[in-house]
């Protein structure tokens, strides 16, 4: 196609993905508390406010922690799975990972419904246990996609080298294939931390009252008038995803972690 | 060692785990939510056990129908702009050097990561009268004064296609990054302009990628359930509203699991439908 | 017996036999070269020597040891595979010491061996290379290294330089053979490359596609004396004529009789056979010559590529192919009329 207008087109759809962030960025500048786009004035203020007040201050850290550990639970349930997946061929480590999958694929509020109603009955409806082992099994699928993908890349021969070397299954499994899975899981446990760092509806529907995170704070926020704090979580998230997501890129292989065969033929 | 069948206890020990979270935390909750879907309402607690088909029964309203043809209308119609818009960004994105696409991939995760919160307040505030779009217009001498264009159809719409527009793009990039680049060049050697090549060679050796991204798309978008809340009217939401608002503020869980799993099986169909049609359509072809 | 001895192997994947009826003795400090077209099952034949499958049947010894069930990592074997499999993982110097540390040898003897290691393939220097920073020759050289790091008792090759371009492989091919010869390890070469075989070995076998053994032999024994016509048109190129046995050392073409070196036992006259004839041993006169041992014909075409000339004959129908040198080169043309001289002893019978 043309080149002026391939650049053209992909400079439109950067204007359109970067303009609300834009403007967002711009209102979390502003001197006065209202929001004004171009800001009025420039000032730090309202990220200062977004980590003293404990209004604040407790969503942040709820979320962080119900990511840390949801993704923590992600991880482990998403590695062996992949493992026996790898190892054996079997109809029913397949089924599982169908399982696995399936959480990420049907539309959300028909998980959140389903956690809301298991909680209920359990009778943890509103702790954070609920909230953390229902994002895990939420977000489980992104550690089990890119881990499999992981074994996946591992050369069978390479196994067998390890094993006419001298090495017994046990040590194969702690000085190879763990190593050159281990990208695999940082990646896997990255993404299911952002995302969870982002969700909402699975949040809000198993423990929304008792365990306020971020999301659920910035739209409570939102209902009773905008503050510019808003505007400042808005971009330290976006910076964070950008973070993480820029040191996958950076030291992994993000091509292949999303599904090119060849990368390193571009 | 790779490949073979498993035997023993042994050899199961790891599956164990896994096969028992995903037991109890994800088919467990799905089966409470269809056991939930035929108990009586207890108005004040949650529920009451029992096997009654009225949850089922009540769904057949003017309110619900209207809701649920919106949802699918919204779902199908954002589906189809961020495909159509999408599919020739992936492909220029697949073509480009190896590092300019690692950059492109991280600003698309970002985006796609973001929360639909954030999405919906960047949204309406670059939609706003005080801080929006029309400011900028008005600077520029475009516009009288700013104007206020959210909430709105239009605004959901673009909020939706916002949301959605990353997730597309990943679910073509593998298909599209495995494309081989000699097939392309091929029509072109043979006389093909670029635009007619992207057209009948691009295009229509990845139909089935495109059906398949397309319903994906449907399905993902179908779960939206801020944004109409956020830059749309009350006759612009969705039935994940309606889902939410009847089991967290209604309290009438039996009814929302009835609606969801409706919701389910109507959204299976229309794309096992969708899915059928585009193998028909490979079948039917060349 | 010492050495590597195959007691009546036979391996089957499910229904389907990879090897079968595999007797071989395979004496210490020697090259041996597998040679067959893909899917003979030499490579089931190395994977069972490695201990990475188990046969169907029968034994394998080493020393009078049997190794048949002898795991794969207690073998002390050394294996370069096609993939190479390299760990990505790990630098130029851990990848060879992989089987010392796995033996928990100390530090400073690994690092003393890493280096004599990588001196001897001409490495030195890169030790901290990553593997992904390395061409592919410069990969190649790591793998052995890493396979002959423990100081193996067999040596092992799956087709190890198939992925190298042609000039990089035959320089490999010497350098590999001289190697061996200087380290004196009994070695076992896996490929389809009946060039590379001939070049690096000193005993050659020869499996069909029947998945058997066809023979055993040095590569010059083999090539001037195939057993059947699968070796004979599998090592080199052969004119191979169907023909009838008429006498104690005679056989006719045709109207044609040739004398021939000898007669396999068990042929009798009138049974048809076989016969081979290298293009070298082939001289062409440009004229037209009667006699034993000889046809005429056309030339078809000529086929000069400076280092030797090859000419295609066609004697009514029998295509002949000869081979000269630029010196010894007849004197004919596309169009030509000639004769094609086969003499008695280069005219091997084979059983058809």
């Amino acid at each position: 196609m043309n080149k002026a207008l391939r650049y053209i087109f992909l400079g439109v759809v950067l204007a359109i993905m970067s303009g609300p962030l834009v403007v967002v960025c711009g209102v979390s500048l502003n001197a006065k508390k209202r929001l004004f786009f171009p800001p009025e004035g420039l000032s730090l203020r309202w990220y200062v406010e977004l980590l003293t007040q404990s209004e604040w201050l407790i969503p942040v850290k709820n979320s962080l922690t119900i990511a840390t550990s949801s993704s923590c639970i992600a991880l482990s349930i998403a590695l062996p799975l992949a493992y026996f997946l790898w190892r054996y061929r079997v109809f029913y480590a397949r089924a599982l990972f169908t399982l696995g999958i399936s959480p990420f694929i049907l539309p959300p509020v028909i998980t959140a419904l389903g956690f809301l109603s298991f909680w209920v009955t359990t009778g943890l409806y509103g702790k954070m246990i609920a909230t953390m082992i229902s994002h895990a099994i939420f977000f489980v699928t992104l550690p089990l996609v890119t881990i499999a993908l992981g074994f996946e890349s591992i050369d069978p021969a390479i196994v067998e080298a390890a094993e006419t070397m001298g090495a017994d299954s046990r040590t194969v499994f702690r000085t190879v294939i763990f190593p050159m899975v281990r990208p695999y899981m940082i990646s896997g446990y990255a993404f299911a931390f952002v995302l969870s760092l982002n969700e909402y509806i699975v949040a809000y529907m198993v423990a929304g009252f008792t365990v306020e995170t971020l999301p659920i704070k910035i739209f409570n926020a939102l209902r009773y008038g905008y503050t510019p704090v808003m505007a400042s979580v808005t971009v330290v998230f976006v910076l964070l995803a950008a973070l993480i997501f820029g040191l996958i890129g950076r030291f992994g292989d993000l091509p292949k972690l999303l599904g090119a065969l060849n990368p390193e033929n571009n | 060692m790779i490949g073979e069948k498993p035997r023993g206890l042994r050899a199961h020990l790891p599956v164990i785990y896994p096969a028992l979270m995903l037991g109890i935390f994800f088919v467990v909750p799905f089966g409470t939510m269809v056991a939930v879907s035929f108990f009586h309402r207890q108005p004040g607690a949650f529920y009451l056990p029992g096997f009654e088909l009225g949850n089922y029964r009540a769904l057949y309203t003017a309110l619900f129908g209207r809701v649920l043809v919106f949802s699918l209308f919204l779902a199908g119609l954002s589906a189809a702009v961020c495909v159509s818009l999408g599919f020739p960004f992936t492909y220029f994105i697949t073509r480009m050097q190896r590092r300019a696409q690692v950059v492109w991939l991280v600003i698309l995760l970002s985006v796609l990561s973001l929360s639909e919160v954030i999405i919906g307040f960047a949204r309406s505030l670059l939609l706003s009268r005080t801080a929006g779009l029309s400011n900028l217009l008005v600077w520029l001498g475009l516009m009288d004064q700013p104007a206020s264009w959210s909430p709105g159809f239009m605004a959901l719409l673009l909020g939706i296609c916002y949301l959605a527009f990353p997730y597309t793009v990943l679910v073509l990039y593998p298909p599209l990054s495995r494309l081989d680049p000699a097939r392309p060049e091929a029509a072109l050697t043979l006389g093909a302009s670029p635009l007619r090549t992207f057209f009948t060679v691009v295009v229509g050796s990845l139909r089935n990628a495109i059906v398949a991204a397309f319903v994906m798309v449907f399905v993902f978008t179908l779960g939206a359930y801020l944004l109409p809340q956020l830059l749309g009217r009350p006759q612009h939401w969705t039935l994940s509203v309606l889902i939410t608002d009847q089991a967290i503020y209604q309290s009438n869980m039996p009814l929302s699991a009835a609606m969801a799993i409706f919701f389910m099986a109507v959204s299976l169909l229309l794309v096992a439908l969708t899915m059928y049609a585009g193998q028909e359509k490979r079948a039917a072809g060349p | 017996m010492s050495g590597l001895l195959f007691q009546n192997i036979e391996k089957k994947f499910g229904s389907v036999v990879a090897a079968r009826e595999v007797n071989l003795h395979l004496p210490h400090g020697k090259f041996v070269c597998f040679l067959g077209p893909s899917g003979c099952g030499k490579t089931t034949l190395l994977r069972l020597v490695a201990g990475l499958e188990t046969p169907s049947q029968g034994r394998i010894l080493l020393d009078d040891e049997d190794i048949t069930r002898t795991p794969a990592h207690k073998r002390n074997f050394g294996m370069v595979f096609q993939s190479l499999a390299l760990f990505p993982h790990l630098s130029v110097g851990e990848n060879v010491a992989y089987s010392l540390r796995i033996r928990k040898i100390d530090k400073a003897t690994q690092r003393q061996r890493i280096a004599e290691l990588l001196d001897l393939v001409q490495l030195s220097g890169l030790v901290d290379r990553h593997i992904s920073q390395l061409s592919g020759g410069q990969r190649q050289r790591v793998a052995i290294a890493r396979a002959l790091a423990i100081e193996p008792r067999l040596f092992l090759l799956d087709e190890p330089l198939s992925a190298l371009d042609a000039k990089l492989r035959e320089e490999m091919q010497l350098e590999l053979r001289m190697l061996q010869q200087r380290l004196g390890i009994t070695t076992i070469l896996v490929t389809h490359d009946q060039r590379e075989a001939m070049t690096m070995s000193d005993l050659v076998v020869v499996m069909g596609p029947d998945n058997r053994v066809h023979q055993i032999g040095s590569p010059l024994e083999i090539y001037r004396n195939p057993s059947d016509t699968f070796v004979a048109d599998f090592i080199g190129t052969s004119n191979l004529i169907e023909c009838t046995c008429t006498g104690a050392k005679e056989v006719q073409v045709g109207d044609t009789l040739l004398e021939v070196a000898e007669m396999p036992a068990g042929v009798s006259r009138g049974t048809p056979v076989i016969l081979s004839v290298r293009p070298e041993s082939i001289h062409v006169l440009p004229f037209i010559e009667k006699g034993k041992n000889r046809f005429h014909g056309r030339v078809a075409f000529v086929r000069d590529v400076g280092s030797s000339v090859e000419i295609y004959l066609d004697c009514d129908g029998l295509p002949l192919t000869s081979q000269s040198t630029p010196k010894g080169r007849p004197d004919v043309a596309q169009g030509d009329d000639a004769t094609a001289v086969l003499p008695p002893e280069s005219c091997i019978v084979l059983k058809s």
